[in-house]
């Protein structure tokens, strides 16, 4: 076939041009015949918008910082000490958390598509889906880092995380100091999404 | 011949934009988009390998002007024809389309929590041992394509083809998208963290000690 063509060839050409129209059209086709549920997609929408999101990862993060047996847990086998706290599902299938040191800061990107750990982080920010950070992050972290206002030292070491299997990562940010004694619920305060992809640091402004 | 999609390493693309955390979705159609992909794959007519072959698949032109939820709308028009749950004509609202055999397998709105609770695990029995220990090293295959397909899909960066890294954890035996995405089996193997410095992968990095990590299969990798 030539190669002009490609707007004939590719199914999605077929349909409207603007994409709020191509989504109701597609929405529109696939509940006519009988594969579509418009109350299931309302469904889908109430739970990442409403129900999963970066509190569930904070809860993690907070809890791992007050009791080393759920942190030996999580280094042990992340994906059950997690699902044992009710977080688990599509996209959080096998988790692996990395833990930030004085010499190591962790950040997690996937430069193929967009994989990132749905359960505890809801769906990904437009930006860890952008071509920018996809891109960049693998060769240049530090800039990307400045980019969120954060600068690291140079005795500490990035390691970045491109997931490109179904294990997803989960950033363990270090403990902001003076917080000894601090309940969960306060220690959640302090952890941001951000920090727990790796592109900040807890207890920073998000 | 490289996709659009594999994009590591690449300059070019500016700064990147912060955004708040409470912010989910920037239009409502992202939204629409994000549900109907996950209802129209719970109708099993392709897997998460498929999928992303699919938005890879996506023409350059498209693939770089489309937003994230354009280049799923893209991929799931391209699935529905392939897998014939819909004609073209159908698609470009020529035909008005029947009721499809397929609508018993409609995922209803009660069955969305346990399916978005059950999720895909990914790890599998394999008869293929382990053959790299935490600490091994290893090369990366030096071609970043797909061994069975020309074209075909891999979860294989170029950035990271023919590069010397370290085994840093081993993750057991995984479905191999390569040959997952092609109708070719599961063919679940060895899956490991491999460890890169900076320095193996780039000609200028930012720091001596800086490191990339990648998830890599047995067959991507041979002994150092």
């Amino acid at each position: 076939m030539p190669h002009d063509s490609h707007d004939h060839d590719h199914p999605h050409a077929l349909l409207p041009p603007d994409p709020a129209l191509r989504v109701k059209a597609l929405e529109t086709i696939l509940t006519d015949k009988g594969l579509i549920d418009p109350a299931a997609l309302d469904a889908i929408i109430d739970t990442y918008e409403n129900r999963i999101g970066p509190r569930n990862g904070a809860h993690v993060v907070a809890r791992a910082w007050r009791e080393p047996d759920f942190l030996q847990a999580l280094r042990d086998d992340a994906t059950t000490a997690v699902a044992d706290m009710g977080y688990f599902g599509r996209q959080g299938e096998h988790l692996v958390v990395v833990e930030n040191t004085a010499d190591t800061h962790n950040i997690v990107v996937c430069t193929l598509c967009s994989c990132y750990p749905w359960p505890l982080l809801g769906i990904p920010p437009g930006w860890y889906k952008s071509d920018a950070y996809r891109a960049r992050v693998v060769r240049e972290p530090r800039r990307v880092l400045a980019d969120f206002g954060v600068r690291l030292g140079d005795d500490t070491a990035v390691r970045v995380w491109d997931s490109t299997a179904e294990v997803r990562y989960l950033v363990l940010p270090m403990r902001p100091e003076n917080t000894d004694g601090w309940s969960e619920e306060a220690l959640m305060d302090l952890v941001s999404r951000d920090s727990m992809i790796g592109t900040a640091v807890a207890g920073a402004a998000p | 011949m490289s996709r659009v999609h594999d994009m590591g390493g690449r300059f070019g693309d500016g700064a990147v934009v912060p955004e708040p955390e409470d912010e989910r979705f920037h239009e409502d159609w992202h939204a629409r988009a994000l549900a109907l992909t996950l209802a129209a794959g719970s109708l099993g007519k392709w897997n998460i390998d498929v999928s992303r072959h699919a938005r890879e698949c996506l023409a350059p032109r498209d693939y770089t002007a489309f937003s994230y939820y354009e280049k799923w709308m893209g991929g799931l028009a391209a699935l529905l024809v392939q897998t014939g749950v819909l004609s073209r004509d159908e698609l470009a609202g020529v035909d008005r389309g029947t009721l499809s055999d397929l609508a018993v397998r409609r995922l209803s709105a009660d069955q969305v929590a346990g399916v978005l609770a059950k999720g895909g695990p990914a790890d599998r029995d394999s008869d293929i041992a382990p053959v790299f220990a935490v600490g091994d090293a290893v090369v990366t295959r030096r071609i970043a394509e797909n061994l069975f397909v020309a074209g075909g899909h891999t979860r294989l960066p170029g950035y990271a083809a023919g590069a010397r890294g370290r085994v840093l954890r081993y993750h057991g035996t995984h479905v191999l998208p390569d040959s997952n995405a092609h109708g070719l089996g599961e063919a679940p193997e060895p899956l490991y963290a491999v460890v890169f410095a900076a320095s193996e992968l780039w000609q200028h990095p930012e720091h001596p000690r800086d490191e990339v990590v990648l998830d890599l299969w047995q067959s991507y990798l041979v002994p150092a």
